[in-house]
């Protein structure tokens, strides 16, 4: 599949009606998640065949996108049940097979090395402070290979530091930076839309 | 969810050493074809614990996953077939997962399991 298929197939993914401000339910939009999904493929060979979990999935797009590009397996992990619920009838949208599991990144309920490769775009952590970080920690935890992730250019330093000293990663690379075109989905939002520069991470272990 | 993702979900609740695998209580399972992919079978083989696929697998009434491997198996397209059908074609559609050290009940609807902690289990 070609990145203009794939990026115009995921702007079907029905998206998130009422997002919930806490849990920073921004969507991932199919210009961000096609060249995540695409990259992770096409210059590291980390999706075609693979198990791939996707942390944080909300609606499920990253999820998708690793299955339409054939992942071996995939399953989308999300403390949200209502996400799920989307997640699952955007699946049967596109006729691909994903599991889900209910559970808090906190607490995450997998073990070890079984996935290969983690994707997930996590909070920013704007809301509540260190969402961000959880995320991480719990991907490079059950991540056997990469870990591909966005995170908000302003905290690279800080990113680079945290997975490699703190979470065990042995790689921390920036990939590219992306500009996050953000919705005002929220009342607190002012302008009516906000680019936000994000990088895309490669962690590998 | 189907046995991989079984083979993969552990109990969590602090404390708990023991939290893997989980036992499972069928209420409603579901078949659903797919195509079978013998290279993601040998990628997948030497990271799963093979007892407790064996064993959830016969929870599930297959009774066809062999109490052991050979890995000269994994060249046996009618073993391949079973292999794959047991890890990615049943679907536990209603049911719960048991933790064998708690008994912690977690219930799996429309195939979700939900694996969330209680304020006292964390």
């Amino acid at each position: 599949m070609k990145l203009k298929q794939l990026e115009s197939c995921l702007g079907d993914v029905t998206q998130f009606s009422s997002p919930k401000v806490e849990l920073e339910q921004y969507p991932t939009g199919p210009h961000i998640a096609s060249r995540m999904l695409f990259m992770a493929e096409n210059s590291f060979g980390d999706i075609t065949g693979r198990l791939v979990a996707d942390l944080g999935c909300g609606c499920g797009t990253l999820g998708i996108a690793a299955s339409l590009l054939d992942a071996g397996y995939v399953v989308g992990v999300d403390v949200d049940g209502d996400a799920l619920a989307l997640a699952q009838e955007n699946c049967e949208e596109f006729e691909v097979e994903m599991d889900f599991v209910q559970a808090s990144l906190s607490e995450l309920p997998l073990q070890g090395l079984h996935v290969d490769t983690v994707i997930m775009n996590p909070p920013f952590g704007t809301r509540r402070k260190g969402a961000d970080m959880e995320f991480l920690a719990a991907a490079l935890k059950v991540a056997g290979t990469a870990v591909y992730s966005l995170h908000k250019s302003s905290t690279r330093t800080h990113i680079q530091r945290a997975a490699v000293r703190d979470f065990g990663a042995k790689t921390a690379d920036v990939l590219c930076e992306l500009r996050y075109d953000l919705p005002a989905s929220y009342k607190f939002h002012k302008q009516k839309e906000k680019d936000i520069a994000v990088d895309l991470w490669r962690f590998t272990k | 969810m189907r046995l991989l993702t079984h083979n993969m979900l552990a109990c969590n609740i602090k404390g708990v050493t023991k939290g893997f695998p989980l036992a499972i209580e069928v209420t409603k399972l579901e078949t659903k074809e797919s195509e079978m992919n013998p290279d993601f079978l040998r990628h997948i083989y030497p990271k799963l614990d093979w007892k407790a696929l064996h064993d959830a697998a016969h929870t599930l009434g297959l009774n066809d996953i062999p109490e052991q491997v050979e890995p000269a198996m994994l060249e046996d397209e009618d073993f391949l077939q079973k292999f794959h059908h047991a890890l990615l074609e049943v679907h536990l559609e209603e049911g719960a997962l048991i933790c064998p050290e708690t008994n912690r009940r977690f219930p799996v609807t429309k195939g979700v399991p939900n694996m969330l902690l209680n304020e006292d289990e964390v």
